[in-house]
């Protein structure tokens, strides 16, 4: 780790801090209040139903989660690969990492239909051959594991300092287990023509990292200015590049899946449905692909467009709104294509068999997602303002001294 | 007499037969469902299952339908939409697209051997008996909706609203998941489900490891079709006519 780098909390507690704190902490009570008026009344209230089980709280929650993995990407690549320039970086991306994890745990756990059911949980049976246990074990390990790698970039007796590369070492494959065990819940659904590929597993490391890296890039850009920092092109650069070989990379093995999709006869109908000219073609072509992978890309690496932070703005806001129409692509698109009982065959019912499942989320499925939004953004600003998890400057010359303007 | 006739016309006297030794004797043929002691286990030496011949179904599955509806009190939900009412069991109407051949058939709950939604629930509240029989057990169902993800039938429902009024022996409740349990509460009183009753000329209940028993003899001598059968689940319920 970099030693000469200082850290510093946010000092000024002006009316813009609190003005960002209030927003998100608004956002957040807005989201209790969906959570609480779903839960009264039941998901009636919801758009949610037999056919589409899993709705926009999903959406949200598992963007995040994957996001969260990907965030703490940038602390690996410091610690693990000894890169020194992204280490001034691995504090924020620890604590960012553990915000959205907080923040997507919390969707996931406020749209289940019996919450109180899950204390049982506690001192009740775990069925470990599912992978949402699995994943519970995952989530909570990644949390402590974040705990210690912080403590081991923080601790200022240096104690803890021998704990850092092998705190970072464990952190990532954890990260990987944590991302493959998100990707699996949709993975090992044997019936469901859309989601039955181990592909998935990796495509949702691989998309953490666009998710991570996209989000990451904005709060460091956002909090450097908002705290009057210094922040270098060096390091936006390589913020830059990281995304768009992650966005190329997430193409790769989305055209792998849909090819291999597209081989297999029983798979033809589900593909036709999402590619081409189903309700969700136009948010696969162009909210994921077009303007969520290639506009982005085209942002990174057009050279006219060299260090200009605009561009790396817009590039990353679109990665995340990309990334989200690809888990709602996936979560929803999949559910909405029928399941195939009886195959060359047409089939009807008074339960939707054979018929495309439409689905329109309603305001409180949007609030409680907002709502874990804000609450990962409201706890990186506090874990900012008592923590001393932002460099006072990465300007180039400190980060990279033979860094030449 | 074409083979496929030979085992129509065999069926068909076996449930005629079924069908009066339960009219006329209901005690001798009720040892196919034995009422099980409230103090005694549910033992694994019993499997039970169900052969539904839909050539028999005239209505498709209506009757059975209606009989679960009542039995188990589902599907009126006050608030909840069509798409949200809960359906345990409904009729399923397959063409196939070369032949044109058509078939109605009621689906459920296929009581799997290896059932996908016992796999993916993260609480053992989806669970299988070791008699077999596949149900949700609502006390510990924190509501994920996992299980109806997993589901190849597609046999599950979520519980979308407050009820009330719910049968005695049938708990139900807001935020869980359900799904057809074989009438456990009838079967562990040695009655028969309430769809079986409902059509006798066309289904049929009993142990599936048993080789005495009316079913495995029939399904031993002329099979039972399963649907997916090619995820290997190995279901207790099967098919005729499918």
């Amino acid at each position: 780790m970099a030693t000469n780098t200082v850290f510093s909390e946010i000092k000024n507690s002006g009316l813009g801090f609190w003005a960002v704190l209030g927003f998100f902490g608004l956002m957040t009570l807005v989201g209790a209040g969906a959570f609480y008026y779903m839960h009264h009344h039941g998901h009636h209230v919801t758009g949610m139903n037999n056919q589409i089980v899993w709705g926009m709280p999903h959406v949200f929650a598992i963007f995040l989660i994957v996001a969260a993995s990907g965030a703490a990407n940038v602390a690996t690549v410091g610690t693990v690969f000894g890169k020194k320039i992204y280490q001034p970086l691995g504090r924020l991306s620890a604590f960012l990492a553990a915000a959205l994890l907080v923040g997507g745990l919390i969707v996931l756990l406020l749209d289940l239909g019996s919450i109180g059911h899950v204390i049982e949980m506690a001192y009740g049976y775990i069925n470990f051959k599912s992978i949402f246990a699995w994943n519970i074990i995952l989530y909570s390990g990644f949390i402590a594991i974040l705990a210690v790698y912080l403590w081991t970039m923080m601790d200022r007796s240096k104690v803890a300092k021998k704990f850092y590369k092998p705190t970072g070492t464990i952190n990532m494959f954890w990260r990987f287990m944590l991302t493959m065990g998100t990707g699996s819940i949709f993975g090992f659904l044997v019936a469901r023509q859309y989601y039955d590929a181990a592909i998935l597993a990796p495509l949702f490391i691989v998309a953490s990292y666009v998710y991570g890296t996209a989000i990451y890039t904005l709060v460091l850009m956002a909090t450097f200015k908002m705290t009057g920092r210094e922040l270098g092109d060096a390091v936006l650069n390589r913020l830059r590049y990281t995304l768009a070989i992650f966005i190329a990379l997430v193409l790769f093995l989305e055209l792998v899946r849909h090819l291999t999709n597209i081989y297999a006869t029983e798979h033809h109908g589900v593909e036709s449905f999402i590619l081409n000219g189903g309700p969700f073609s136009n948010l696969f072509w162009y909210g994921q692909i077009v303007f969520g992978s290639l506009v982005p890309m085209f942002l990174v690496w057009c050279t006219f467009l060299r260090n200009n932070r605009t561009a790396l703005v817009v590039a990353a806001i679109l990665a995340i709104m990309g990334g989200f129409a690809q888990i709602y692509v996936i979560l929803i698109g999949g559910q909405s294509y029928p399941l195939v009982l009886f195959p060359n065959s047409e089939t009807s019912s008074t339960f939707s068999d054979g018929v495309y499942n439409a689905y329109s989320a309603t305001l409180p499925e949007y609030l409680l997602g907002i709502g874990g939004v804000g609450l990962a953004l409201c706890v990186l600003i506090i874990g900012m303002k008592i923590f001393r998890l932002l460099p006072t400057t990465l300007a180039d010359a400190s980060v990279d001294p033979h860094h030449s303007s | 007499m074409s083979k496929i006739n030979s085992y129509r016309r065999n069926f068909l006297s076996g449930l005629a037969g079924t069908a009066a030794a339960v009219t006329v004797a209901p005690g001798i043929f009720l040892r196919e469902v034995q009422a099980k002691p409230a103090d005694e286990p549910i033992s694994d030496k019993v499997r039970w299952g169900m052969l539904i011949d839909v050539n028999k179904l005239t209505d498709g599955g209506d009757a059975c339908i209606a009989a679960c509806k009542k039995e188990h009190g589902w599907g009126d939900e006050e608030h909840s939409n069509d798409l949200q009412d809960a359906q345990w069991i409904r009729k399923v109407k397959v063409t196939e697209k070369m032949t044109g051949k058509t078939v109605s058939l009621p689906v459920m709950c296929q009581h799997c051997e290896t059932a996908p939604c016992v796999d993916v629930c993260p609480t053992g509240a989806s669970m299988k008996r070791a008699d077999g029989i596949v149900q949700v057990n609502k006390h510990i169902c924190i509501g994920c909706r996992y299980c109806m993800m997993a589901c190849p039938y597609k046999a599950r429902s979520f519980v979308h609203e407050t009820l009330v009024d719910q049968r005695p022996g049938t708990p139900r409740g807001k935020g869980t998941v359900e799904s057809c349990n074989m009438c456990v509460n009838r079967v562990d009183e040695g009655k028969n489900p309430a769809c079986v009753d409902a059509a006798p000329q066309a289904m049929l209940f009993g142990d599936l490891n048993d080789e005495n028993s009316q079913i495995s003899k029939v399904l031993k001598q002329y099979g039972g079709t399963q649907i997916r059968a090619d995820l290997g689940l190995n279901t207790g319920v099967r098919y005729w006519g499918i």
